[in-house]
């Protein structure tokens, strides 16, 4: 009884022995080496593996960023340039500071702004129904509704807002990823520099039919007046296809497009009130409410 | 055992509501839209200006390049305006608006009712002519007929086979074209074998058209190497591939056409349209549209210009009835609801429906349970379960293998889907970027 235990324990250990040596052999044979600071790279993102960089989650960053001699062309948005720094410390390069950004959506046409003239009742995807026709509204340029960027961000920043039927960027929770940008058929949202306070001016239209055709069919979209062009300082304006575009970077917030502008296509947000106006509900009779002094950034 | 093609189809409820309803002559509008951008292939460029007066058969529109088509004006009057208009596709696309002044054709038509049966052109004048007065396939494709025509060297047609399935339920142009037009489709169908340099001619027919069947058989006495065969009734056997297979019993290769087994097809309706265009020098400025729906008051086939405005054909009908959900363009299965009444007639409308509120609901969409019924009635033996997940998820080079091109969108998959899921949404949408990315990977070679 004893021996047989005895031989069992023997042989076992013998056994394990003789694998445990090969196992240490193969190993050290076959070993891969992989650099550690890969592991301290991933461990200062932001694990939200959003692919906002451009690669497939922070680990590939991670090993893209040890790989390359520069920073050229890599920037982690979500982290910005804390996190960029940081990696920057660990692998002893220079980050350059880029400006924080923010997605915006370039189109205002809300239920009350932008009647509809007819009922989709299909598949709930915007990629869908820009496969199929114009839309509900008679503007073909700007947004469905069918919330297909709601549904792409990973960082619950956008939602439905079912007053206007147009998604809702939540400034604060917003990383600048892109996944909204890349999702919408239309390509309505675009990344902008992020002003302190979440200050924002930027044309909420992607309307390129001419100025009547745009107008009957959007309340609020932009003409192509060159109004706007023409009245801006800082040269932030620039005009293409009946459609106006300004520059964030470029710009300086000094608000006067917004009040040159005819339709109200140019939205301003974060800004404390003036007076009475506010962008989003255009008053029946603009007045001359114009501050000619008012230049601030 | 009836002929019929071997793989998947569906058995809709027919309704075929104007098959007894004599083509009649809608009025000539007081205005009309024409697109430009009518036939598959480029759109036609415009040869006419703002304020020009122009006749019936005038050509307004030239096409652009090898696969595109003329485009000829349908009433005479003045240009009032070349402008973007949302047409049956639902996008906003370049048009020539017209308004009417009076029903002067160009004096190069023959509008003498009496049949021409002798053919005096040679086939490659014929092609040439067909190209010139605009022609395209009538069956809902729009192909331009005289590329069609052009069989590429190396190629024979050994079979011309003539659609007049007519499997969509509720349309019936087809049908009462080939009833009071049979002589001249006959004609026509010999002016498009002399092009083709083909003895063998079939035509098919579906059974529940007998009195077609049997009066284009007696026509077709006349005509040696002329067969009119009757086909089971089953959705999709208009499809082309699926009438080559069900009549000839070939399949058309995968991206192939069905010159490739030597066979070439054409509608009931292409071919009355290239009678009239080589007998009658008539160009293609107006076709028989049906205008139907249950609760419609006179459910009718009417001849009718290109680019009448949909909301005419539907008064000359009876009205708009109060319960309309839907106004489709076509039929009900691979017709596509119109945004809006006012989008004008083209070259490949051939029904206008009026689906009642109660008809035009879309179930609730419910999980795939895999029945599998879709593949089971897929003419194209695809996986259409499969295929709306892939398109979902983007997985287009998945998409690609799956043969996602193949699909002609025929809806028999969403038809017959005990889930309501949408999967030719989904399909169609694939099939959008696949084809974008086959066509950007010849781009640069």
């Amino acid at each position: 009884m004893t021996s047989t235990v005895l031989y069992t324990i023997l042989s076992l250990s013998a056994l394990g022995s003789v694998a445990a040596i090969v196992l240490y052999f193969v190993a050290q044979r076959f070993r891969i080496f992989e650099d550690p600071r890969i592991d301290e790279v991933e461990s200062n993102l932001p694990g939200a593996n959003c692919g906002g960089c451009g690669y497939a989650g922070c680990r590939n960053f991670a090993e893209t960023l040890v790989k390359s001699q520069s920073f050229e062309g890599l920037f982690c948005p979500v982290g910005g340039n804390e996190t960029m720094s940081a990696v920057a410390r660990i692998l002893g390069r220079e980050a350059t500071a880029k400006d924080p950004q923010v997605a915006v959506l370039r189109c205002n046409g809300s239920c009350e702004h932008r009647p509809r003239t007819n009922r989709y009742d299909g598949v709930s995807s915007c990629a869908v129904v820009s496969a199929l026709y114009g839309g509900e509204t008679g503007c073909q340029y700007g947004c469905l509704g069918l919330a297909d960027c709601v549904v792409s961000c990973t960082f619950d920043a956008l939602h439905m807002d079912p007053l206007t039927g147009l998604p809702v960027v939540d400034d604060d929770k917003c990383t600048s990823c892109g996944a909204c940008v890349k999702a919408c058929p239309k390509n309505l949202f675009e990344l902008r520099k992020r002003w302190k306070g979440n200050k924002k001016i930027y044309v909420a239209c992607m309307n390129e039919d001419k100025g009547g055709v745009a107008k009957r069919n959007c309340a609020v979209a932009c003409i192509g007046c060159t109004k706007c062009f023409k009245v801006c300082p800082y040269e932030a304006i620039t005009m293409n296809n009946n459609l106006a575009f300004i520059d964030a970077v470029k710009c300086r917030l000094c608000r006067k497009c917004v009040t040159e502008c005819p339709t109200d296509s140019i939205l301003e947000i974060g800004f404390p009130a003036r007076k009475e106006k506010a962008p989003e509900t255009p008053a029946a009779v603009p007045a001359e409410k114009e501050k000619p002094d008012e230049i601030g950034a | 055992m009836s002929t019929t093609f071997a793989k998947g189809g569906i058995h809709p409820p027919e309704n075929k509501l104007s098959a007894q309803s004599k083509i009649r002559d809608l009025q000539i509008p007081a205005s009309v839209i024409i697109p430009l951008s009518q036939h598959l292939g480029a759109p036609a460029k415009p040869v006419v200006n703002k304020g020009d007066a122009v006749k019936a058969g005038q050509l307004i529109a030239k096409g652009d390049g090898f696969v595109s088509s003329n485009i000829h004006a349908s009433v005479a009057g003045k240009v009032s305006k070349i402008e973007e208009t949302v047409d049956i596709s639902g996008y906003k696309r370049p048009a020539i608006f017209i308004e009417t002044s009076g029903d002067e054709w160009i004096e190069t038509i023959n509008r003498d009712p009496a049949l021409i049966t002798s053919i005096s052109l040679t086939g490659q004048e014929i092609i040439g002519k067909i190209g010139e007065m605009g022609i395209v396939g009538l069956g809902g494709a729009t192909f331009p007929t005289q590329v069609k025509l052009s069989v590429p060297r190396g190629k024979k047609a050994e079979y011309l086979i003539i659609n007049g399935v007519e499997c969509e339920p509720y349309l019936t142009s087809d049908h009462a074209l080939m009833l009071e037009k049979g002589e001249e489709i006959m004609v026509g169908i010999q002016i498009l074998k002399k092009a083709l340099n083909v003895e063998k001619v079939i035509v098919g027919i579906e059974n529940n058209k007998t009195d077609a069947i049997s009066h284009l058989r007696i026509l077709a006495q006349k005509y040696p190497g002329t067969a009119v065969t009757g086909l089971k009734v089953k959705y999709p056997q208009g499809g082309e591939k699926q009438l080559i297979q069900a009549l000839v019993n070939r399949e058309v290769p995968s991206g192939g056409l069905p010159v490739d087994v030597s066979v070439v097809a054409f509608n009931v309706g292409t071919a009355f349209a290239v009678y009239e265009a080589i007998q009658k020098n008539k160009p293609l400025f107006e076709r028989i549209v049906t205008v139907t729906g249950k609760s419609l008051k006179q459910p009718a086939n009417f001849r009718v210009r290109i680019g009448t405005q949909v909301s005419a054909l539907i008064e000359a009908a009876g009205g708009l009835p109060e319960d309309t959900g839907k106004i489709i363009a076509g039929g009900p299965m691979m017709g596509k609801a119109i945004a809006s009444p006012e989008v004008p007639v083209m070259k490949g409308s051939s029904g206008i429906l009026l689906l009642p509120e109660t008809e035009s609901k879309r179930g609730e969409i419910e999980p795939c349970i895999r029945c599998s019924k879709c593949i089971s009635v897929c003419p194209m033996g695809l996986e259409p379960y499969l295929l709306m997940p892939l398109s979902q998820k983007a997985l287009f080079d998945r998409l690609e293998e799956e043969k996602v091109m193949d699909c002609m969108e025929c809806g028999s998959c969403s038809y017959t889907c005990p889930a309501s899921r949408p999967l030719l949404d989904y399909i169609r949408l694939g099939k959008a970027q696949v084809g974008k990315i086959i066509r950007s990977r010849k781009k640069p070679a």
